[in-house]
């Protein structure tokens, strides 16, 4: 079996008549973080979409644990163990904290052998569970959303701007949960906050304009101030 | 140690639970709002009836009557199109259909022999109407419904004419003419009396059947982990079938139950109203002023409308009958004119999500 978990070769997509990724090649070594990065509108969040089959793409090979799964739709896609948080969380506000992850069990039983985990990553979540998602703050909200994707047995999290609107201290505590969960997991990582990026992640991947135009290890792009101005405009 | 760390440490905790300021709006609540209807109902009944509570009684009744029966054409209607975004016009139609699916099958003389008792007759119309609202309903979804998901008008357009096929066959199978019940059971001839008046008790099991299913949806959506991912599915459809759900099994599911919900209604108000075309359009003009006056996709919204309309119409009826100054028509307008009213209260409905 191949060391890469996913594969992507030259993705193409179009939301309506729009084109937005114009081909994007994007390879998730197991058992690392890799982080998407780029400017707002680049195509970040789309790419993760075509992957869970929430906006097939029209052209390119998606391969998951050597599988093909471009055009499969997104609920095959979850089954075959890719778990996906979304930007703004998409918590579920009418349903508990509760039903919110009995929801995203696959099957039955799911969610009392992961209890333990999931409460020890977020032992907020313990003392929130018959509350209503509504009544959460966004901090609470992106921990739900993410043990959400902890219920079934998932190889691969795609997870999209987790800190986006939270507060410093809330960004801290999320590194050190996604840095705890890539012991176990493969994460593919959407993140416009260059520093908590080259905290976590082992590879990147930069998307610009809807194509990869750079890729490699982490360590070499915080060593690179060029690239990271050319793309990035953070300095 | 600098002055950034104190701040930090004197942040909550991450995820700590924050204050939130609550804010208590009397016509911003949506229970609050809906008791004093209620209350203003009930007391412009009470006034209809100049204090006599025997009149007042058959009122109420008519009103829970025609409420509950309005609820199971509503109920569909709103977990629909919360669930899948379709407003199905077809829904009163479904309706209509369980009424004259079940008077022919009471009437049938083959079915008359091979089942002589009246009360197990009609139990078993009642299965049978629910059984083809059912099957017709699964139809709809399946075969003509699904390859339109990408485009929410043409499914409007479709079950509008779906509608429209489907009482031009009603009229072609037993011609315009309205049908009573002739056959009856002990239920349906059965009465009580109260306040010196004698009323019929079918009303009231009617009543009591419309309560059980309320009680038994509301059961569904609250209890059992379909109706978990109904009420997520109402939120965001999108974001269930990424946690990796068919969501579309669900859809027919739904849309199944809804019509079959509707044909059961119709089932057990046929030996009451009779069969007639009309039932179609008459059940879909006041479930759709219900689910508008609940607040489009909320189930108690459609709930507690149904109950809120029913009472309207019938003291609406009354208040006619004994008025020389204004028409019956005015009862039949009474579902919108109650729209109106809540509209201007709440825009979003009594129990609808606020719009910003």
């Amino acid at each position: 079996m191949s060391d890469n978990l996913l594969e992507i070769d030259g993705l193409q997509t179009f939301i309506g008549q729009f084109h937005i990724l114009e081909g994007v090649d994007v390879t998730v070594p197991r058992n690392q973080v890799t982080v998407l990065l780029g400017r707002n509108g680049a195509g970040k969040t789309t790419t993760l979409k075509s992957i869970m089959g929430i906006h097939p793409p029209t052209e390119g090979q998606i391969s998951y644990q050597g599988q093909s799964i471009a055009g499969k739709r997104p609920y095959d896609v979850a089954q075959m163990g890719i778990g996906y948080v979304p930007e703004h969380r998409a918590v579920f506000g009418t349903l508990t904290v509760k039903e919110n992850l009995e929801l995203a069990q696959h099957q039955r039983g799911e969610l009392e052998q992961k209890a333990d985990l999931i409460f020890e990553l977020f032992p907020d979540l313990k003392r929130l569970y018959k509350l209503g998602g509504k009544n959460l703050s966004g901090g609470q909200q992106q921990m739900l959303a993410i043990a959400r994707a902890l219920v079934p047995n998932n190889n691969l999290l795609l997870i999209d701007e987790p800190s986006e609107g939270l507060a410093p201290v809330i960004i801290e505590a999320l590194i050190e949960v996604i840095d705890r969960l890539s012991e176990q997991l493969t994460v593919l990582l959407v993140e416009q906050n260059f520093v908590m990026a080259s905290k976590l992640a082992d590879t990147y991947v930069i998307i610009d304009d809807g194509r990869s135009v750079a890729a490699g290890n982490m360590a070499d792009l915080v060593q690179d101030p060029q690239t990271i101005q050319r793309y990035l405009g953070v300095a | 140690m600098s002055a950034t760390t104190t701040e930090k440490k004197n942040l909550p905790p991450p995820g700590a639970p924050q204050a939130r300021p609550r804010t208590f709006k009397l016509a911003g609540n949506p229970v609050v709002t809906s008791a004093g209807i209620f209350v203003f109902l009930i007391a412009a009944g009470w006034l209809v009836a100049g204090g006599d509570p025997g009149s007042f009684a058959t009122m109420m009744l008519s009103g829970l009557f025609q409420g509950m029966l309005l609820f199971l054409v509503a109920s569909g209607l709103s977990i629909i199109f919360g669930l899948m975004d379709v407003l199905n016009f077809a829904q009163g139609t479904y309706f209509m259909i369980g009424a004259y699916s079940a008077y022919a099958f009471q009437h049938s003389p083959a079915v008359i022999s091979a089942v002589p008792n009246t009360d197990v007759r009609f139990v078993l119309a009642v299965i049978v109407a629910t059984v083809i609202g059912a099957i017709l309903g699964v139809i709809l979804e399946r075969v003509l419904l699904r390859p339109l998901y990408a485009r929410p008008l043409f499914q409007i357009v479709l079950t509008f004419g779906v509608s429209i096929v489907l009482t031009e066959i009603v009229i072609s199978t037993f011609s315009t003419t309205p049908y009573s019940w002739t056959e009856m059971f002990s239920i349906r001839s059965a009465s009580f009396a109260l306040f010196g008046q004698t009323f019929t008790a079918y009303r009231l099991f009617v009543i009591g059947i419309g309560f059980l299913m309320m009680v038994a949806v509301a059961l569904l959506l609250r209890r059992t982990r379909i109706g978990i991912i109904i009420r997520a599915g109402v939120e965001d459809s999108q974001m269930v079938e990424a946690l990796g759900i068919n969501v579309r099994a669900v859809f027919t599911l739904v849309f199944t139950l809804g019509c079959a919900l509707a044909a059961f209604g119709g089932a057990v108000a046929a030996p009451f109203f009779g069969a007639n075309i009309s039932l179609g359009s008459n059940f879909l003009l006041g479930a759709i002023a219900i689910i508008a006056l609940g607040g489009l996709d909320s189930y108690e919204g459609a709930a507690v409308a149904s109950l809120i309309v029913g009472i309207g119409v019938a003291v609406m009826q009354q208040f006619t009958l004994a008025s020389d100054f204004i028409g019956a028509v005015w009862a039949s307008l009474t579902p919108m004119l109650l729209l109106t009213l809540v509209l201007l209260l709440r825009p979003s409905g009594l129990f609808g999500k606020k719009v910003e």
